[in-house]
């Protein structure tokens, strides 16, 4: 008990030191620059409250139980050897992450916003929702689809550079085709997917995988998956747009 | 009342939104590798701390993060505020005159990423790695300096309109170039530091900066040319960093005067 309260209590500083730099460069400009009072950044201390609490209550959690469970099955899975499991898992953990990631969920409700703002879809919450959840769907696809090529290329030793090289020049070329009010968000999305949730466990995928096989270096090829999962959620998206414009 | 009702509505919300990896978890662990798992108990209440946590997190950003993005921007474009700045009316004025923009997000960049702990466990380990040749600040500061110089660049892409593709093709081609000329070791951890950066507080806000933008400058719509800060902000790190790999290599050239023997790939 005393134990996970020290663990909680470090989350907490850990979050409070992520907002921190904010605070601080918005609190200078706000004084300085503006030549405003700061009674506006005070009317948000519930907010960053709820924010740091959340925050810190998440990775306190993920480290409780999601690490912990999604690291175990990545080592027995790599260990296993059963080619058919390994891509499964691959493609759940990749969809299953991404759901849960906190920026995904934040960026696709803002891009519905804005597209319904702009007259692109419908102004009714459902039509927002529709939206903002297919967007996540396809990151979320994009991503599981991105860990399978990944597990293939660490076991079938594909070169890296090329893939991710062919893969960014069909996302220059599917950009010239897709709805131009697409092109940002689906650029958006390859940064926003690799973050808490995601990077840890792909990461402990990479590692136990490379580290199962001869002559692997775990470092090299675990971070090739998530170079995968940064590239394919800009081309998926790009493709659901131009897909959505044709029907 | 309302403020509980909110709270649990985006606590369900969350609740949905773990749903399916939790399954798909318990489904591995028993059909495939078929052990029950340790530990259920603490399992289950970590899977409730994430619920709450990520509810509470989402409920926090819609008064917060968002709002302090846009309220930035829309202060650091009002007309009265840049008519003291660049002493031109709204209609006069040219990229260059938005600079408190650039320096704000220049500032954000910078000091969000050098605060980030996943890039201090990063650096530190490729500090170990590299036998201190890889600089635990080295890495830090080139990392922030990418972010920092990306999200500004990436506002005045949004100020000026230009396409977003053309900004992102000309970045990976020079990816390409350094990745051919870099010293190996520094090619991975360039790669991963892209990913490692855009943290999940700093992501909803430079969002929210950059859709403030594209309101309230002139000409400009949020739809076509709000989003792409984030892409800019994982893409100029894997630059900064390759850059820091070959100063570094350089540097040792010219202060010991001969061939380092143990990376041959150096000498391209």
């Amino acid at each position: 008990m005393r134990n996970s309260l020290i663990a909680l209590g470090k989350d907490a500083l850990g979050s409070l030191r992520d907002l921190l730099p904010i605070a601080l460069v918005i609190s200078v400009f706000q004084i300085f620059v503006f030549r405003d009072s700061t009674a506006v950044l005070f009317s948000m201390l519930g907010g960053a409250f709820l924010v740091v609490a959340g925050l810190t209550f998440f990775i306190f959690g993920l480290r409780l139980a999601l690490f912990p469970v999604g690291e175990g099955l990545a080592y027995s899975l790599a260990k296993k050897g059963s080619l058919f499991w390994l891509v499964a898992f691959a493609f759940v953990l990749g969809f299953g992450t991404t759901i849960a990631e906190p920026a995904l969920i934040a960026i696709a409700a803002e891009a519905a916003q804005v597209a319904a703002g702009a007259d692109a879809i419908e102004s009714t919450d459902e039509a927002r929702r529709g939206y903002a959840l297919g967007l996540r769907l396809t990151v979320a696809l994009a991503v599981g689809v991105a860990l399978v090529i990944g597990v293939m290329r660490i076991l079938a030793d594909w070169s890296l550079p090329v893939m991710i090289i062919t893969g960014y020049c069909l996302v220059v070329l599917l950009t010239t085709i897709a709805p131009p009010e697409i092109v940002g968000v689906a650029y958006d999305s390859g940064g926003v997917t690799t973050s808490t949730v995601t990077v840890p466990l792909v990461t402990a995928l990479g590692v136990g995988l490379a580290s199962s096989l001869r002559g692997r270096n775990p470092l090299t090829d675990g971070f090739g998956l998530i170079a995968f999962a940064s590239l394919t959620p800009i081309l998926f998206v790009l493709a659901y747009g131009t897909v959505q414009q044709w029907i | 009342m309302d403020l509980i009702v909110t709270t649990l509505r985006f606590i369900a919300d969350s609740a949905i939104d773990v749903l399916p990896i939790a399954v798909f978890l318990f489904a591995f662990q028993r059909l495939v590798i078929g052990e029950p798992l340790a530990n259920g108990k603490r399992i289950a209440v970590g899977f409730v701390f994430v619920v709450i946590g990520l509810g509470l997190f989402l409920e926090g950003l819609e008064g917060t993060l968002f709002p302090l993005g846009r309220l930035m921007a829309q202060q650091l474009t009002d007309p009265a505020f840049l008519y003291d700045v660049a002493g031109k009316a709204v209609a006069d004025l040219v990229w260059q005159d938005y600079y408190w923009v650039y320096l704000f997000a220049l500032a954000i960049g910078f000091s969000t990423t050098l605060a980030e702990p996943a890039l201090i466990a990063v650096s530190m380990k490729a500090n170990t790695v590299s036998g201190g040749a890889i600089g635990f600040w080295g890495l830090r500061v080139a990392v922030a300096i990418g972010v920092g110089i990306g999200v500004s660049l990436g506002c005045y892409r949004i100020i000026t309109g230009l396409p977003l593709h053309y900004f992102v093709a000309a970045g990976y081609f020079v990816v390409i170039l350094q990745t051919l000329v870099a010293p190996k070791i520094i090619v991975p951890l360039a790669y991963d530091s892209g990913g490692v950066t855009t943290s999940t507080v700093t992501v909803p806000l430079i969002t929210a900066l950059g859709l403030g933008l594209s309101e309230a400058v002139p000409g400009r719509s949020a739809l076509l040319d709000g989003f792409g800060l984030v892409a800019f902000a994982s893409l100029f790190p894997i630059i900064s960093v390759l850059a820091y790999g070959q100063l570094a290599v350089l540097r040792k050239r010219v202060s010991d005067f001969e061939p380092d023997t143990r990376h041959p790939e150096k000498e391209y």
